[in-house]
């Protein structure tokens, strides 16, 4: 799997004329960027900016490339950019197949297979057919991953996917997106006020002040 | 497609009033050529001031437009108070709803039977406590005051004023707010009354101003309970409509115009008392009043909230008991005999108009519903927030129906369309689209952003967003909002009467009609319908949703 | 989730289709309404015409058993003649003529939403002076020589008006009062002696609030009692005379109302209510235009079986009821068919049936065959609470419409605004 990298191209996001931030960086496949700040700031802002969905409310410019391609132009859901939060939201009205089945593309071919392998790989065989209500948080962090990978981002989101998890799980599930993102050759944004992340992540860290 | 929705929900819900407002207009001044009426002055209006009883059918409708919001919102704020943070509110909510659902009418007819001098209250205390063998002698329906109609009305209005106060309450903080005012020394009910309720106001302001114009304006309360000589303006006005001599449509209109005139003035009355009431509560706010008066607020708030829902419940009761009951002489306290004649003799009249009623209630919510989906699906993709155009889609619920209805029929007839489903539907939506709007916004809106951008970054568009993620997600609300839209239309008796020229019978408008000439029976059969129909579509709204989900544990928590 | 979406695409097209066809049909529905004007005198062809129109029947609807019946016409004529009746209930059949005169003012001369209505006297006047009914077509029904109008020539006039086969006679009727015989003995020899009896039983008595039909019924019964000179009532109300006839009428109320149930302060709305307020021991005395209806509704334990009937010696009020087409009815062939039904043996014996309505035939028995006749005495059953036949003597004839409209409107000004 070789991927492509994520670039910003003097990014400037203000709020009511106020200016939040600016960014201008690239980041290779596999690689992550950790962007830390206090809350308010504007770091989840940026995000969404680069998903695609930032309120009217925010005035932002600046272009964000994947690989050659421009996304400024595209809807969020033609941008090929996956996205994390900070809960796993599974939809609780899908089965946990049917939850990873939503969002593998319609030209896959074996969608099914393809889900029974995901559900495999992080040792949840047989839960296809739970109520993701019945799955533990660790449980529900790594449907939520391999959901997003099942998509075939070209990028991945993080807004502090981690900060929700229970202390001794939290360093399994990080080590376990980390490893997953860097195998996929993903360009990686995590958002982050826990430097512990951060430094998990072993990419560079942008400090917002 | 969806960007034209809100525009056209504003046309739909205000173009028709205005039309009906115009047509009266002219009419009003004298000026109906169709009648071979070609001048110009104010003859009209003489003609209706020197209108015997004119005055007291006007100050009958001013007074039921302010006494009927006062007393409602006072008992509501009052229960509040006293139960806020206990068991009561939520117990509440979950009577409330139902009750809602329970349209004018048929709660009218339910008070009728309780408080008549023949009625059950009576019968309870005879002939052991009170030693009468007879009904006495009160005037106690359509008394000339109109006070009964005005205790109908609150009756109403109360059940629907709790359920916006309730939906409104949690983006108050309640709790926080009253702990804190406890902290400096407040009792509870003193606490809520001064921190929670000054917020709590401005929320229900418009619900506030749709009860005035309701009240105000009532058709079929008035003819069930309210004073007959001389009625309510309202009523008379629908008189001088259908008399036979055409020439009092002008007298209609120009009365038609007052009434509007009078709605008008209550809520300008009502907004000035709001300026002098706020500086007096700021005052007695001020003057730090901690405890007193805790226990009486306390046994009032409850008791007179658990009195009103009780007098409504006992009031459906009878509806059931009547309309099964055989021979029932005064004083008996239950019928003689029991019988199923009452429904055997609606049985085969009650086709057509059930059936209207469920035709009408169905397509006007489903369009009602398709709307409001489309305009608030379109301020979710534009990420935008609510246009402040949208105050526009109440506006058929501020104007009193009588005058605007009436001008619009006034208007069908000259366009010659034939009255009949079509345009009764049409009618009821103008009634239907803003409650269905008022009761899923806010479901809608509140609904996590989160869902719809996860959907999309997973490569999913909107349309196939919307199908399989939203629409499942606010299955609950949508189910509620369509409850709510099939109980308006089904309550509709005057945008019934009218549009459908009579020739459209609901099973409200069977009610009112035999209200003076049916049996208590074949009434109560009738009102009974009509209140039970609204209620199984509210329990269904209910069940549905965690019948669909009884597999998704997350899906069933969800009470709207 | 998804079958249920790919359910309702599938049913689209077929739901689609069906739609289209049903406006296709209503449109079609809106062309045949151009067919010629119906002729009675070929009966056959009427008939045919008649087959599956629709027919609204905008009729007084105040009443269960009145409902009940027009309930079962539009069961018999929906299988004898394939006629879609729809029974529109008025709250007051003037309502009826405020449409048809709008219509008109709205130039609307042929498709009408009245085809047929229950009427008389005043209504029937309005109608036919502003040429809003269609006719004459009443006296070519076949069933109408069964009604033998040369010998009760009553059936020719409404109200003093002559019909000329404008209308079409389907009930007889005369206002009769009942009384509850667990609380008096004796009521009133007549309306005028009401007053007195009043005296002596405050509270007991009390009559509709006109414009209703009974309620003015009672102000001009009382007027007729009242007069010295009855002949005046059956011209046209003159202006200048009309104070001075009626002072006696008013001087008397006066008396009334103090003694009415609740002072004469609230009426009922109408006959129904009327006896509702007997049935609940609210008033021991009251009236009504049917005569059996103190029979029916004892029989249907309205109300208790001590209730009689009373006829007052100098005689009462009596019409008849009659239908008409308006002018621009879309279904005239349909009207003409149910008005003939309606003076079938088989409808005016189910309207004399106590059980059901309990009203008086308008058709005259001595032309029935034997068997016929026999039918109409059987169905005539003798119950205590019946009235006393009424002699050909007793009947007072209606005064001309003017008066009601007249009498309404002071009433109203004198006593509507208390």
């Amino acid at each position: 799997m070789s991927g492509v990298c994520l670039t910003l191209k003097d990014v400037h996001i203000s709020l009511h004329g106020k200016a939040l931030l600016q960014v201008n960086t690239r980041i290779e496949p596999g690689a992550t960027l950790t962007v830390m700040g206090p809350s308010g700031i504007g770091k989840s802002s940026l995000l969404a900016y680069v998903a695609g969905f930032l309120a009217s409310d925010f005035s932002a410019s600046g272009e964000i490339f994947l690989g050659e391609r421009c996304l400024n132009s595209l809807p969020a859901e033609q941008r090929g950019i996956g996205l994390l939060f900070q809960d796993p939201l599974l939809f609780p009205q899908l089965s946990v197949a049917q939850n990873l089945l939503f969002a593998v593309p319609r030209h896959v071919s074996h969608r099914q297979q393809q889900v029974d392998q995901a559900l495999e790989a992080v040792g949840l065989k047989g839960f296809g057919d739970r109520d993701p209500a019945t799955l533990s948080g660790g449980q529900k962090a790594r449907v939520a991953l391999q959901r997003l990978l099942l998509s075939q981002p070209k990028a991945v989101l993080l807004d502090e996917p981690f900060s929700r998890l229970d202390a001794h799980l939290r360093q399994d599930i990080r080590q376990h997106v980390f490893q997953t993102l860097r195998d996929a050759a993903l360009p990686t944004i995590l958002v982050t006020h826990d430097v512990d992340d951060a430094a998990a992540s072993g990419g560079s860290v942008i400090e917002l002040s | 497609m969806l960007r034209a929705a809100p525009w056209l929900m504003i046309a739909l819900l205000t173009l028709p009033v205005l039309a009906g407002l115009s047509a009266i207009l002219l009419p009003a001044f004298g000026y109906l050529p169709a009648l071979q009426h070609n001048g110009f002055g104010l003859m009209v209006w003489r003609e209706l001031l020197e209108t015997p009883g004119i005055g007291r059918s006007a100050g009958l409708s001013l007074s039921a437009a302010l006494l009927t919001p006062l007393l409602s919102l006072m008992l509501v704020m009052l229960f509040l108070a006293s139960t806020s943070g206990t068991r009561w509110a939520s117990a509440m909510r979950r009577l409330v709803a139902p009750l809602l659902a329970v349209p004018h009418a048929a709660a009218a007819f339910g008070l009728a039977f309780l408080i008549a001098p023949s009625g059950f209250l009576l019968r309870l205390i005879s002939p052991e406590l009170s030693g009468w063998q007879r009904p006495p002698d009160l005037l106690i329906l359509n008394d000339p005051l109109g006070l009964t109609m005005m205790l109908g009305l609150v009756l109403k209005e109360i059940p629907f004023l709790l359920l916006m106060a309730l939906a409104a309450l949690p983006q108050l903080n309640a709790d926080q707010r009253v702990n804190m005012a406890r902290s400096l020394g407040y009792r509870p009910i003193l606490a809520w009354l001064w921190t929670v309720a000054p917020a709590l106001y401005p929320l229900l302001r418009l619900p506030l101003f749709a009860v005035i114009a309701f009240a105000s304006a009532t058709v079929d309360v008035a003819l069930i309970l309210g004073p007959t000589l001389p009625p309510t303006l309202s009523v008379r006005i629908i008189g001088w409509f259908s008399d036979p001599d055409l020439n009092q449509r002008l007298l209609a209109s120009a009365a038609a115009l007052l009434q509007l005139m009078i709605t008008l003035s209550a809520i300008g009355v009502w907004i000035a008392a709001e300026k002098i009431v706020a500086r007096l509560y700021r005052a007695l706010l001020l003057s730090g009043h901690r405890r007193h008066g805790h226990a009486l607020l306390n046994v009032l708030g409850k008791s007179l909230m658990v009195i009103t829902l009780g007098t409504l419940l006992i009031s459906l009761l009878l509806l059931v008991i009547h309309a099964f009951a055989g021979p029932w002489r005064f004083p008996d306290n239950l019928p003689a005999a029991w019988t199923l004649q009452h429904w055997q003799s609606v049985g085969p009249l009650l086709l057509a108009p059930l059936g209207n009623t469920l035709l009408l209630g169905l397509v006007s919510t489903a369009v009602a519903v398709l709307l409001v989906v489309a305009v608030l699906e379109h301020e979710s993709r534009q990420g935008r927030k609510p246009a402040q155009i949208l105050w526009a889609i109440y506006i058929p619920l501020l104007v009193p129906q009588v005058a605007f209805l009436y001008g619009l029929t006034l208007l069908l007839e000259q366009l010659r369309w034939q009255p009949g489903l079509l345009m009764v539907g049409f009618a009821h939506s103008l009634f239907v689209v803003p409650y269905v709007y008022l009761s899923l916004a806010e479901p809608y809106r509140r609904l996590d952003p989160r869902w719809q951008q996860l959907a999309a970054t997973l490569g999913a568009s909107p349309n196939r967003t919307w199908w399989h993620i939203k629409l499942p997600l606010l299955l609950a609300p949508l189910a509620t909002a369509f409850a709510v839209g099939v109980a308006v239309s089904i309550g509709q008796y005057l945008a019934t009467l009218l549009t459908g020229a009579g020739r459209v019978s609901t099973l409200t408008t069977e009610a009112v009609a035999l209200a003076s000439g049916g049996t208590r029976g074949t009434i109560a059969v009738w009102a009974l319908l009509q209140a039970a129909v609204p209620m199984l579509g509210f329990a269904m709204a209910i069940m549905l949703p965690r019948l669909w989900w009884r597999k998704r544990r997350d899906m069933t928590g969800q009470l709207t | 989730m998804k079958q249920a979406v790919k359910f309702l695409c599938a049913g689209w097209h077929h739901r689609l289709r069906l739609l289209a066809s049903i406006l296709l049909l209503a449109i079609n529905a809106g062309n045949t309404l151009e067919a010629q004007t119906p002729d009675p005198a070929d009966w056959a062809s009427v008939v045919a015409e008649a087959r599956d129109q629709p027919l609204f029947f905008y009729a007084w609807g105040g009443d269960q058993l009145t409902n009940d019946y027009l309930a079962w016409v539009g069961q018999r004529i929906a299988a004898e003649y394939g006629i879609r009746m729809t029974h529109v209930r008025l709250s007051d059949t003037a309502d009826a003529v405020s449409r048809i005169l709008a219509e008109k003012q709205a130039g609307n001369s042929d498709n009408g939403a009245v085809d047929m209505l229950w009427l008389n006297g005043e209504n029937f006047a309005s109608l036919k002076t502003n040429d809003l009914l269609f006719g004459p077509w009443a006296e070519q029904l076949p069933n109408f020589a069964r009604v033998n109008a040369d010998a009760n020539p009553d059936v020719r006039f409404d109200f003093t008006l002559p019909v000329e086969g404008y209308e079409s006679p389907w009930l007889r009727a005369h206002l009769v009062f009942y009384y509850d015989s667990a609380y008096i003995s004796e009521p009133p020899a007549n309306v005028a002696a009401l007053l007195n009896w009043a005296q002596e039983h405050p509270g007991e008595f009390t009559y509709p609030r006109p414009p209703d039909f009974l309620g003015a019924t009672f102000l001009k019964q009382a007027l007729l009692e009242l007069v010295a000179d009855s002949v005046p009532l059956y011209l046209p109300v003159q202006e200048a005379s009309f104070a001075t006839i009626t002072a006696p009428l008013w001087h008397y109320l006066d008396a009334l109302h103090p003694l009415l149930l609740r002072q004469g302060r609230s009426f009922p709305a109408n006959g129904p209510e009327l006896r509702r307020l007997m049935a609940d021991g609210e008033i021991a005395l009251a009236m009504s235009f049917n005569p059996t209806e103190a029979v029916n509704s004892v029989l249907r334990n309205e109300l208790p079986d001590s209730v009689r009937t009373h006829l007052p010696d100098g005689g009462t009020l009596a019409n008849v009821s009659f239908v008409a087409i308006p002018y621009n009815a879309s279904h005239k062939a349909a009207a003409m068919v149910t008005a003939n039904f309606l003076m079938s043996v088989e409808a005016q014996l189910r309207a004399q049936d106590p059980q059901y309505l309990g009203g008086t035939p308008v058709i005259d028995l001595s032309v029935l065959s034997a068997a016929e006749q026999a039918q109409f005495a059987d169905s005539r059953q003798s119950h205590p609470s019946a009235p006393p036949l009424m002699s050909e003597g007793q009947q007072l004839q209606e005064p001309h419409p003017s008066w009601m409209e007249a009498l309404e409107r002071a009433w109203i000004a004198r006593y509507g605004s208390r």
